[in-house]
């Protein structure tokens, strides 16, 4: 039996497992960030009244939002990369991590303008009508009234986006980012078949203790910062 | 008021429709400077539409709409520019609900003109004391009752040195102990020659402070008079019909 624990333990050590998931947290913080930047941009885009930005918007998001994200990293790297020869960066590893990082990000960029909009609809509009009677040109309005009033809001949708991309992160495999999670536990498995159900078991609850406080964080900023009206 | 005060808000024919509904009909009105102006009428007439139309919350389908000599922009700055101008009160006072009384009142002067900081409050704190709220200057405005928040949202007004205040329906969302707070504060700017449009069924404001009572009714201007001849000898049938209905009660 202590043969048998340790024989995993070793496993772990061997194939770097803590590195793995290290790797899906750095895609996610940096996903996030792409994704909250531009998710933010869509959702002053939907809310603008030039019909015009509200079009490209919403097509960017019904386009995105359909489109599985496996499509979307696999033409990254083949179109992009392969096809046009974009390289980000010279070492061969970051590229394909800043690849997987754009996926993620403009992905669940469509989710969180979503978040964003079901934010801005706790927003009642007469806190934009009162902004623009003071003077405040729509951008000026958005920015210091609307949207931070709907982020607030929109705490809790921004959380379960957020949840989404840590686990999406493991698409990244099929952008051929490597020592990410689910390449590891693939390559275990592979290899140490006899131990396929400590492998799994030790990928899933990985995943469950960040995912875990993720939300908890979140319901609890969601009351937190919820505004009283 | 005096008598030949140049005109401040214009209004030329002004048409609006809501899909099939002509909600504003060949409106003409001219409010001179320092004239203040009851809009009294039943509900559905229009009088929050004509409100909205002078500070462009509404578009206008024709017709024209000129403030101090200049004719309502379109879009942009230029409208921006022009709403600092024309104050507005809200029904619901729609003050800024994550920005403190303090905030609510200092970010239009510092956002829009320029003010300093420490100059914005100062006059932010003159303006609230004017209205008899800055003890609650550092709250949240969920933290005030609503007549207290009506007044803050004077004095937010106010503070960007408006050329007219509009007021739609200031007091009809108060509890009835609340009124009379946020009317004191209108009367005395009234007095002090502010140029208001206000829309309101409060005959004790309009007799106490109104040069003129305009009467619409589905969408036009029925009838228009000082506020005692308007509300002892109405001319028109639907204003004698709509006066015999509020005063009840
Ligand atoms: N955004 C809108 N879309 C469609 N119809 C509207 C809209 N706003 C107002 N209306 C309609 O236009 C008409 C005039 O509305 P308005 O709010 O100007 O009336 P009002 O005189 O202010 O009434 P009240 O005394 O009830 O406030 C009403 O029939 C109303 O239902
Ligand atoms: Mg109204």
């Amino acid at each position: 039996m202590d043969d048998y624990l340790s024989g995993f333990t070793a496993l772990l050590v061997q194939y770097d497992v803590l590195g793995a998931f290290w790797t899906n947290i750095q895609l996610t913080f940096w996903g996030a960030l792409l994704a909250l930047v531009v998710g933010t941009v869509l959702a002053v885009m939907r809310i603008s009244p030039l019909v015009s930005l509200d079009w490209a918007g919403t097509t960017y998001v019904n386009l995105v939002r359909n489109t599985p994200l496996t499509v979307i990293m696999t033409f990254l790297v083949l179109g992009v990369w392969t096809q046009l020869g974009v390289q980000l960066s010279s070492d061969f590893n970051l590229n394909f991590f800043i690849l997987a990082v754009i996926g993620l990000g403009l992905y669940h960029a469509a989710f969180v303008c979503e978040a964003i909009r079901s934010g801005v609809n706790t927003v009642p509009v007469g806190q934009a009508e009162a902004a623009r009677a003071i003077g405040l040109p729509f951008t000026a309005a958005a920015r210091m009234i609307v949207l931070p009033q709907a982020f607030r809001g929109a705490v809790a949708p921004l959380g379960n986006t957020l949840i989404a991309l840590l686990k999406n992160s493991t698409v990244a495999a099929a952008a051929s980012v490597t020592g990410e999670t689910a390449g590891t536990m693939k390559t275990m498995i592979e290899f140490q078949p006899n131990y396929i159900w400590e492998i799994f078991l030790t990928f899933a609850i990985g995943y469950v203790i960040l995912v875990i406080p993720i939300g908890l964080a979140t319901t609890w900023l969601s009351n937190r910062l919820a505004v009283k009206r | 008021m005096e008598k030949d005060a140049p005109a401040l808000v214009e209004l030329k024919g002004v048409n609006k429709h809501f899909g099939d509904l002509h909600v504003l009909q060949d409106v003409d009105l001219t409010v001179r400077k320092g004239e203040v102006l009851v809009v009294i009428g039943p509900s559905g007439s229009g009088k929050s539409t004509l409100c909205r139309a002078i500070n462009r919350l509404e578009t206008i389908d024709d017709g024209e709409i000129v403030i101090d000599g200049k004719p309502l922009p379109a879009e942009g700055r230029a409208l921006a520019r022009l709403r600092a101008d024309v104050g507005m009160v809200f029904q619901s006072f729609n003050l800024f609900a994550h920005k403190t009384v303090l905030d609510n009142v200092t970010l239009g002067p510092r956002k829009v003109r320029g003010v300093p900081k420490k100059d914005a409050e100062e006059e932010a704190l003159a303006l609230l004391d004017r209205v008899g709220v800055k003890n609650q200057a550092h709250k949240m405005p969920a933290q005030l009752s609503g007549g207290q928040q009506q007044r803050v949202a004077i004095a937010r007004a106010l503070a960007m040195h408006p050329k007219v205040m509009l007021f739609d329906e200031p007091t009809s969302a108060l509890d009835p102990e609340m009124v009379n707070e946020v009317l004191d504060a209108m009367v005395a700017l009234a007095k002090e020659g502010m140029t208001m449009i206000v829309v309101t069924h409060e005959m004790g404001f309009a007799r106490k402070a109104a040069d003129r009572v305009v009467f619409m009714a589905d969408g036009q201007i029925v009838e228009q008079a000082d506020p005692d001849t308007f509300f002892t000898a109405p001319k028109s049938d639907r204003a004698k019909d709509f006066l015999s209905k509020i005063l009840v009660h």
